[in-house]
C-alpha cells in the first residue's frame, strides 16, 4: 500500500453558518496556519491532521484546507471565486484528493445545491450532515441511507459542535479511493451544446458540461490557463454567443427541481413546522426599534469598555515586563551601538507589538462570539440603513466603532464585511476614530492651553476640548466614507442578502481559536514590517552624519549636566533631527518648528511616542530637570515674538495634526496584510497626511 | 402580480419571476426560486432592510433588492 502513505488533501466546503469552521477546528485544533490565498484578501486556512486506518493501522498525514463559506460555485465575490478555482481549475495547486461538503440538516435543500454542484465536478466528496439534533428536534426525518443512493456519495452524520461522528468522517476521507463517480445530477446539455464540445476541445481535458460551465464562468480568475489558451476560450464562448448568466439561471433552476425531487424520496417533514420559536421570540427583542437598539448600544459599550479599559492590566504587565527586559538587556549586554540596537530597536520595536495583544484577543473574543451566537447578522440588519448612507453596512459599525479604542484590530475585523467596497472603506476610514493612543498627546496638550479647573457652564472645558476631538475624528471617519463611497469603484456588483441564522449558543472552541488565529496573524505577519520600521526609526534618532555625535559627548564631559541633555542634543544631531529642520518650511505655516517636525517623525511609530520625544527634546539648557514636560514646553519662548511659543493656536493646530494623520506604523502594517498590498496602505497614508495638514494649516492660519 | 417589497409583514406570496438577472442568481442560489413560498418575517426598525421567510430559514434582503422580485400574492 505504497499510495496510502503519501499526504492526502481534503478540502472542506459549506455554506455560511453551515458549521463548516467548526469541523475544521475539531479536526485540526490548533494545528493551523492562516495565510491569504495569492493576490487576494480572502483567508487561506490550512491545517494537518494524522488519521490512522483502522483497518491497516496505517498513520495517514491529511491536510485540510478550510474553503470560504458560499452558497454556490459561481463566482460573485472573492470568497467564492477562491472555491470556485480550488475546486473546478484541475491544474490548481490546491486541487484536493477528497472534499468534505458540510451541510446543515436542518437546512438541507439550500444546502444541496452547492453539495450537488461540488459532486458534479466529479471530485470525491463526502457529505457531512451536520447539526442532526435540529433535524431531529424540528421532527425532520432524514433517510441517511436513500440519502447516500441518490447522491452517489457517503453520507456521514456528525455533530461538529459535540464532536460526534468525527471517526466516522475520518475514516469515510481514507476510503475515497474507492467512491465510483455518480452520473450527472442535472443535465445541462442542451443549454449550449456546442460551447461545451470546443471547450473540450480547447482545454484538451475531458470535463463534463458542468465542470465546462464553472470554467467559463471563472474565466477571468483562472490563473492558470496561457493567454492564448484564455482567447481561445474566449472564442468560442463568443463565436456560439454563449450566455453565461442565461446558463446559470436555468442550471440553478433544474438543480432545485431535482432536489426538491431527491428531497420527497429521503426526507420527511413534520406536517405541523414549529418553525423556530426561540429565534422568533429573541427576534422580537433584538429587533425591536427600542430595545433592539437599546441592547446593541449596551453590547457595545461593553466591548468598548473591554477592549479600552479591561485590557489595560494585561498591557500595563506587558510594558512593565519589556522594560525590565530592556533594563536587563541593557545592563547585560556590553555598551555600543549592539546594546543600543537591541534595547532601542528590537526590544523597544517588540514591546510595541506585544502590547496590542490583549486588545485584538479581546475584540475577537467578542466578535466571535456575536458571529458564532447569530446576533451579529441581527447588527447588521438594525443599523444598515443608517451606514448604508455612508457607503457602509451594519457589518462595518463594528469595527468603526472599535476603532475608537485601537485601530488595529479594527481594521482587522473587518474582514466580516462581506462587500468588498464597504470593506476597503470601512478599513480606510477606521484609523480616524479617536484610538487610546491619542489620548496622552491630546492630554498634554489641552493641559497646557487651559488650566484644569477652568469651566464651561458646569463642564470641566479639559474634558470638553477631548470629546470634541473624539466627535471630529468620527465626523471625519463617516465624511470621509461619504466621499469615498462616491469615488471607489466596485469591479463586481455586490448584494446586501444574506442569511439570518438562528440563535446558538456559542461555540467555545471557536471563538478561542479564532483570537488565537487574529493574535498570530498580527504577531507574524504585520510584525515582521512593525519590527524593520522601528528598526529605520531608531537608526534615524541615533546616528548622525560624521562625528556630530562624537562631539557632542566630548562637549559634556568635561561638566556635569546630566544625560538628558545629551540625549536631547544627539537627537537634535541625528538624522531624525535633520529630517525634522529640513522639513521645518514645510510645517511653518501649521505653526510647528523642527523640535516638533522631530517628534512627528518619531511618532510614526507610535502617537504616543511624540510626548517621550518632545520631553527629551525640551530638556535641552533646563537646568532644573523636575520640571513636568508641560511646563517645559509651556515656558519655550517663540524666538521671534518672545511670547510663549506654544499658543492655543499651535496646540490646536497640532491636536488636529494628530488627529488626522496617519502616525501609526502598526496600522499601516495590519492594512498592508489586510488588502494584500501596498496600494490601500499607501493611499490611506496620503489622504490622511494630507487631511491632517489642510486642518492644521486652517486653523493655525485662522487662530494665530 | 406585486413586488416583494410591496408585501406587509406577515404576508404571504409565491416567487413569480425577477426583474435583474444578476441578484435573481444570488436569491436563486439561496433558495428563492420561483414556485417558492416567501413571506415578510419582519422589517428593520428602520424600515429597511426586511427579513424573509422561505422554506423554513430567514434572509435579509435591502428593499431595492425586494423591488426586484415579483411574486403572486397568496389570498
Amino acid at each position: 500500500m505504497k499510495n496510502s502513505q503519501r499526504k492526502i488533501t481534503v478540502s472542506l466546503v459549506g455554506n455560511p453558518n453551515s458549521g463548516k469552521t467548526t469541523l475544521f477546528n475539531n479536526l485540526t485544533g490548533l494545528n493551523q496556519k492562516v495565510g491569504n490565498f495569492p493576490g487576494i484578501t480572502v483567508d487561506k486556512k490550512v491545517g494537518a491532521c494524522q488519521i490512522s486506518q483502522l483497518a491497516s493501522k496505517n498513520i495517514i498525514d491529511t491536510e485540510f484546507i478550510d474553503l470560504p463559506g458560499t452558497y454556490s460555485l459561481y463566482p460573485k465575490s472573492m470568497e467564492e471565486t477562491i472555491c470556485s478555482e480550488v475546486l473546478c481549475n484541475p491544474l490548481h495547486e490546491n486541487k484536493p484528493d477528497v472534499n468534505i461538503i458540510v451541510v446543515d440538516a436542518s437546512n438541507l435543500k439550500r444546502s444541496l445545491n452547492l453539495a450537488t454542484q461540488v459532486i458534479d465536478l466529479k471530485i470525491p466528496s463526502i457529505l457531512a450532515l451536520n447539526m442532526m439534533d435540529l433535524v431531529n428536534s424540528d421532527g425532520i426525518l432524514i433517510n441517511v441511507k436513500e440519502l447516500e443512493k441518490q447522491l452517489g456519495i457517503p453520507v456521514v452524520t456528525i455533530n461538529a459542535r459535540k464532536n460526534i461522528g468525527i471517526g466516522n468522517l475520518k475514516q469515510a476521507i481514507l476510503n475515497f479511493k474507492n467512491q465510483e463517480h455518480p452520473d450527472d445530477f442535472v443535465d445541462i446539455n442542451d443549454v449550449n451544446k456546442q460551447t461545451f464540445v470546443d471547450v473540450r476541445k480547447v482545454v484538451g481535458l475531458e470535463l463534463n458540461d458542468f465542470s465546462c460551465l464553472q470554467m467559463v464562468c471563472n474565466l477571468n480568475n483562472n490563473k492558470h490557463f496561457s493567454v492564448k489558451t484564455k482567447k481561445e476560450l474566449e472564442k468560442v464562448l463568443k463565436e456560439n454567443k454563449f450566455n453565461a448568466k442565461r446558463a446559470q439561471a436555468t442550471e440553478t433552476v433544474r438543480r432545485y427541481k431535482s432536489i426538491n425531487e431527491l428531497l420527497t424520496k429521503c426526507v420527511i417533514y413534520p406536517t405541523s413546522s414549529k418553525n423556530n420559536n426561540l429565534t422568533q421570540k429573541l427576534d422580537n427583542i433584538f429587533t425591536h426599534p427600542v430595545w433592539g437598539f437599546t441592547i446593541f448600544l449596551s453590547v457595545l459599550f461593553l466591548i468598548f469598555q473591554a477592549v479600552f479599559s479591561w485590557s489595560s492590566y494585561p498591557m500595563d504587565l506587558i510594558d512593565q515586563g519589556m522594560t525590565n527586559l530592556s533594563i536587563f538587556a541593557s545592563e547585560t549586554l556590553p555598551e555600543g551601538a549592539l546594546n543600543s540596537l537591541i534595547v532601542d530597536g528590537i526590544i523597544a520595536g517588540l514591546g510595541g507589538i506585544i502590547i496590542f495583544i490583549p486588545q485584538i484577543a479581546i475584540l475577537f473574543a467578542f466578535i466571535a462570539i456575536l458571529e458564532d451566537t447569530g446576533y451579529m447578522s441581527r447588527v447588521s440588519f438594525i443599523t444598515d440603513k443608517i451606514m448604508r448612507g455612508f457607503g457602509l453596512s451594519g457589518r462595518s459599525i463594528i469595527p468603526l466603532l472599535s476603532g475608537a479604542a485601537c485601530a488595529i484590530p479594527a481594521v482587522m475585523s473587518a474582514r466580516t464585511i462581506p462587500n468588498w467596497k464597504e470593506r476597503i472603506i470601512t478599513i480606510m476610514v477606521v484609523p480616524l476614530m479617536s484610538c487610546s493612543a491619542r489620548i496622552p498627546v491630546y492630554t498634554l496638550l489641552i493641559s497646557m492651553m487651559i488650566p484644569s479647573d477652568q469651566t464651561w457652564l458646569i463642564f470641566n472645558l479639559q474634558g470638553l476640548i477631548m470629546m470634541g476631538f473624539y466627535l471630529i475624528g468620527f465626523i471625519a471617519a463617516i465624511g470621509v466614507a461619504k466621499i469615498m463611497k462616491h469615488i471607489l469603484k466596485s469591479e463586481k456588483r455586490s448584494f446586501y442578502v444574506m442569511e439570518m441564522p438562528t440563535y446558538k449558543t456559542p461555540d467555545w472552541k471557536t471563538v478561542v481559536i479564532t483570537l488565537i488565529e487574529k493574535v498570530k496573524i498580527f504577531l507574524f505577519d504585520a510584525g515582521k514590517i512593525i519590527i524593520a520600521v522601528s528598526i529605520i526609526l531608531w537608526v534615524l534618532s541615533s546616528y548622525g552624519p560624521s562625528n556630530s555625535f562624537d562631539r557632542i559627548e566630548k562637549k559634556y564631559e568635561l561638566t556635569e549636566d546630566s544625560e538628558t541633555i545629551i540625549a536631547s542634543e544627539k537627537l537634535e544631531a541625528s538624522y531624525a533631527g535633520i529630517i525634522g529642520k529640513s522639513i521645518e518650511p514645510v510645517i511653518k505655516p501649521l505653526g510647528f518648528d523642527w523640535r516638533i517636525g522631530i517628534s512627528i517623525i518619531t511618532s510614526f511609530a507610535a502617537r504616543e511616542v511624540f510626548v517621550g520625544t518632545m520631553s527629551t527634546i525640551y530638556s535641552v539648557g533646563d537646568a532644573d530637570n523636575n520640571k513636568s514636560i508641560r511646563d517645559k514646553l509651556i515656558s519655550h519662548k517663540n524666538p521671534e515674538t518672545g511670547e510663549s511659543f506654544f499658543t492655543p493656536a499651535v496646540a490646536i493646530s497640532l491636536m488636529l495634526f494628530y488627529a488626522f494623520a496617519m502616525q501609526c506604523m502598526s496600522t499601516l502594517a495590519i492594512v498592508y496584510r489586510e488588502t494584500n498590498g501596498w496600494k490601500w496602505p499607501v493611499i490611506q497614508f496620503v489622504y490622511m497626511s494630507g487631511l491632517a495638514f489642510f486642518a492644521s494649516y486652517i486653523a493655525y492660519q485662522l487662530l494665530k | 402580480m406585486i413586488k416583494l417589497a410591496e408585501l406587509k409583514q406577515g404576508e404571504e406570496g409565491v416567487i413569480n419571476s425577477f426583474s435583474d438577472t444578476e441578484i435573481s442568481l444570488k436569491l436563486m442560489e439561496m433558495g428563492c426560486l420561483p414556485g417558492e413560498k416567501v413571506s415578510i418575517e419582519r422589517s428593520a426598525p428602520l424600515g429597511d432592510p426586511i427579513a424573509i421567510s422561505i422554506s423554513g430559514y430567514l434572509l435579509s434582503v435591502r428593499k431595492e433588492e425586494a423591488e426586484t422580485v415579483l411574486i403572486q400574492k397568496e389570498k
